[in-house]
């Protein structure tokens, strides 16, 4: 595993500081942006050390968190819903789908002059492909629930409620934590996008803008970041998941 | 007999409740749009009513300058999506096959993964001579990983008793791989490239937002942000429905390809 | 414990429709189970006596007929039946949720209809696992059991409903063998302790004679009535019976009328609707 990062890493290094391959010209070697990173007084003003990064992390971490949150607790009911209930499904399903293929930055626009502010927007576009992605993936968690169940639970003299408390949700726990780990991956992908775009600060805002600053190791260094950020909050959710399907560890 | 069977679906179809129940739901949603938009909502005043969306609908369609987006928007998805899927299934089929090369490049892999397609832009158009090549690239970057990822779980979820099946009959290595892995693998295949072909159209509109300046050539991305730049809101929304619908319809086109080349697959 | 739990089916009828094409699956079946009878139907894959569990259980219709229990009609066509604690299924591949510990499963029934309280309940549930020997899991999850355990755990959930029939859809399918062999002494043992009406689905010849007061063979696909073969081997029954003259005789009498339809859905390539 260390040699595949090495040797990427050594890859990088040859193409940006040893032969210097056209291409890559303007791209600065790894160890130019390691020593950016890691220094207390940084050449473009964001490393470890400046809590400028730090606020940039918050914002972006605020958003996507809100915005997720948001999705999941809109989203899991109503996918819930949709799953469980036919007649509901038939009249609410056609119209999802009718929605859900317009990528989420497509709402920016939309969203910018419905909603107020600076920081709505990012969030609703955020919120948005969290949203889709979580309404999918728990109705497909209702739907493989195994017809034996439910059965089982009626002749048990379960009532409605009793079925969707002790049968439906626990049944499309699994898909649901699947579902919640690509939405919160698709919420770190809106979320730069639509900062990119739409906001002040945050990891999306400060790469763009040190784009535009021609400062190529901050750009590296908010890139690497947000990868970090995605691949922990997804493993944050995994983690929640494992905690709350205890019966699955067997 | 196709056509036989096509007719009783249709109609069936169109005697269906889900049917019209379905038309109904989105109906009453146009219906409080349109409502909402009559008295003014706050939260709406600055979205059109659909009617009005529907008049610059039907004009916008009849302009060259519409067509001419949407075939530039395809064809940047088209290419960056051929070249993610063209790398991203060997690739995946490496990942799942070969241990070492699993050890020793998956973690960077799934390291850069979570890199939002859209970070990548600025240092892609420091990298890419032109912006058609950025565009492009970014494509590639969101269509080349969910199609790896697809096709590892598919060749990682492979019985492995087919594999010891044909071994057992004699099948060298290549034989088990070309005759085995890749035709049992391809239904997973052929979800990441549907997977991956709705993801492609999300990231065109980004990646045509963010560098729509100096690219020349306008997508329906850049058209969208033109209208919003320009005030035309009607046209944001025209521009919305025809990504959405775009997306739709090329990845329906992926399933259905998908569908046929792994008929095999109609079991019970 | 009021016996009762006596089934009574006439002229049973089934039609599918799926996508145009008629599929008969039960056709004419009349037949009769005496209260507290142990009742075994079997037939080729197809035959429809899965149907006709499912009928019963009211999981599904018949289109023609009528089918009662002590004397009052269950269903008919024009009158569901829902399902329930009456008559408890225990299912192919089991249906213990498995996001419940095993105590929960077992006292779910009792105490979500309101017959008693929680700890009532409980309590209860107790006495019963450990009478069949399974103390000591009930706080473990169903995931954490062996499949044999696990039937008898459904067996268990199914008997604390007090139901008057038993519907089993093939429940030991799934086991090997072995523990296919020693689930049959058991499930006897519960039978003679409960003495309530057993519907027992299988096609497995061995595990039907074994179990039964009497063996139904049905017909391949439309699902009619063959034969009835009454099984005189005493009760209590243990392994032992499989090795008497007896049994050889009787294994002799139901292999003959089942092999004709195996071999019909054999060559018609009959299989399982859903």
């Amino acid at each position: 595993m260390v040699l595949g990062f090495a040797l990427v890493l050594a890859a990088w290094h040859l193409m940006t500081a040893v032969l210097e391959v056209p291409m890559f010209k303007k791209i600065t070697p790894p160890a130019v942006v390691l020593r950016e990173w890691f220094k207390p007084d940084p050449f473009f003003g964001v490393s470890v050390y400046t809590p400028l990064y730090y606020s940039h992390i918050a914002y972006s971490v605020y958003r996507a968190y809100t915005a997720f949150a948001l999705a999941v607790l809109l989203g899991v009911p109503l996918g819930i819903l949709i799953g469980w209930n036919r007649t509901f499904r038939e009249f609410t399903f056609p119209l999802v789908e009718t929605l859900r293929p317009i990528p989420p930055l497509a709402w920016v626009p939309l969203a910018i002059l419905m909603l107020p502010g600076t920081e709505p927007p990012v969030i609703f576009v955020t919120f948005i492909a969290a949203f889709f992605a979580t309404v999918l993936n728990t109705l497909l968690g209702v739907q493989s629930i195994d017809r034996s169940y439910f059965r089982a639970a009626e002749c048990l003299g379960f009532t409605r409620r009793d079925i969707l408390v002790h049968v439906v949700v626990p049944g499309a726990m699994p898909h649901v934590f699947i579902g919640l780990q690509i939405a919160m991956g698709l919420s770190w992908v809106a979320l730069v996008a639509g900062e990119m775009i739409a906001g002040k600060r945050g990891l999306g805002y400060m790469i763009y803008d040190a784009y535009s600053m021609v400062q190529i190791p901050t750009i590296i260094m908010g890139m690497l970041t947000l990868g970090l950020l995605g691949y922990f909050s997804s493993a944050l959710v995994r983690y929640v998941g494992r905690r709350l399907m205890a019966w699955r560890a067997f | 007999m196709r056509l036989a069977a096509w007719s009783r679906g249709l109609r069936r179809a169109a005697t269906s409740a889900a049917l019209w129940r379905g038309l109904a739901g989105i109906g009453l949603f146009l219906v409080v749009w349109e409502a909402a938009s009559l008295v003014k909502l706050p939260f709406l005043r600055h979205v059109p009513a659909p009617h009005i969306v529907l008049q610059s609908v039907v004009e916008t369609i009849q302009t060259s300058a519409y067509w001419s987006a949407v075939y530039i928007s395809a064809k940047r998805v088209a290419m960056g999506y051929v070249i993610g899927v063209l790398l991203g299934v060997p690739i995946g089929l490496a990942f799942g096959v070969s241990r070492l090369f699993k050890d020793t490049f998956f973690p960077v892999f799934e390291t850069l993964r979570p890199i939002p397609p859209l970070a990548w832009v600025p240092l892609s158009i420091l990298f890419w001579p032109t912006m058609e090549m950025t565009v492009v690239s970014v494509i590639f970057l969101g269509s080349f990983f969910t199609v790896v990822i697809n096709v590892l779980g598919g060749v990682e979820t492979l019985d492995i008793r087919y594999v010891r099946a044909a071994v057992s009959m004699g099948a060298t290595s290549w034989q088990v791989f070309w005759k085995v892995v890749v035709p049992a693998t391809s239904p997973s295949i052929f979800i990441g490239a549907a997977i991956a072909m709705g993801l492609t159209w999300e990231i065109v509109v980004a990646a045509e937002m963010v560098s729509s300046i100096g690219s020349g050539q306008t997508g329906l991305g850049a058209m969208m942000w033109q209208a919003y730049v320009g005030g035309v809101i009607p046209l944001i929304i025209t521009a919305m429905i025809s990504i959405g619908l775009a997306g739709l319809l090329f990845s329906a086109l992926i399933w259905q390809i998908g569908a046929y080349a792994t008929r095999w697959r109609r079991v019970t | 414990m009021t016996q009762g739990g006596g089934l009574s089916i006439r002229n049973v009828g089934k039609v599918y429709d799926p996508e145009g094409i008629n599929v008969v699956a039960l056709q004419d079946f009349s037949f009769d189970v005496s209260p507290g009878e142990f009742c075994v139907v079997v037939g080729p894959s197809g035959c429809g006596k899965t149907t006709l569990l499912n009928i019963i259980a009211g999981f599904d219709t018949l289109t023609a007929g009528e089918i009662s229990m002590d004397g009052s009609v269950l269903t008919a066509p024009g009158k569901r039946l829902s399902p329930g604690a009456d008559r408890m299924v225990v299912f192919q591949h089991g249906a213990l949720f498995p996001w419940k510990t095993v105590l929960w499963n077992v006292t779910c029934g009792p105490v979500l209809q309101g017959r008693f309280s929680r700890t009532t309940a409980e309590a209860q549930a107790r006495q019963l696992l450990s009478r069949t020997g399974l103390q000591g899991i009930e706080e473990q999850y169903p995931g954490e059991l062996s499949s044999g355990m696990r039937r008898r755990v459904e067996l268990v959930r199914a008997l604390m409903n007090d139901p008057k029939v038993l519907l089993l859809d093939e429940p030991f399918r799934a086991l090997d063998a072995l523990t296919r062999g020693v689930m049959h002494e058991h499930l006897l043992e519960l039978y003679d302790l409960a003495r309530k009406t057993v519907f027992f689905i299988t096609h497995d010849l061995e595990e039907a004679i074994f179990l039964a007061d009497r063996v139904v063979v049905m017909t391949t696909r439309p699902g009619r009535l063959k034969k009835v073969i009454k099984i005189d081997l005493p009760r209590p029954r243990d392994h032992r019976v499989l090795t008497t003259a007896r049994y050889g005789a009787l294994e002799e009498e139901v292999l003959e009328a089942v092999q004709e339809e195996a071999r019909k859905a054999f060559e018609t390539g009959e299989r399982e609707l859903a």
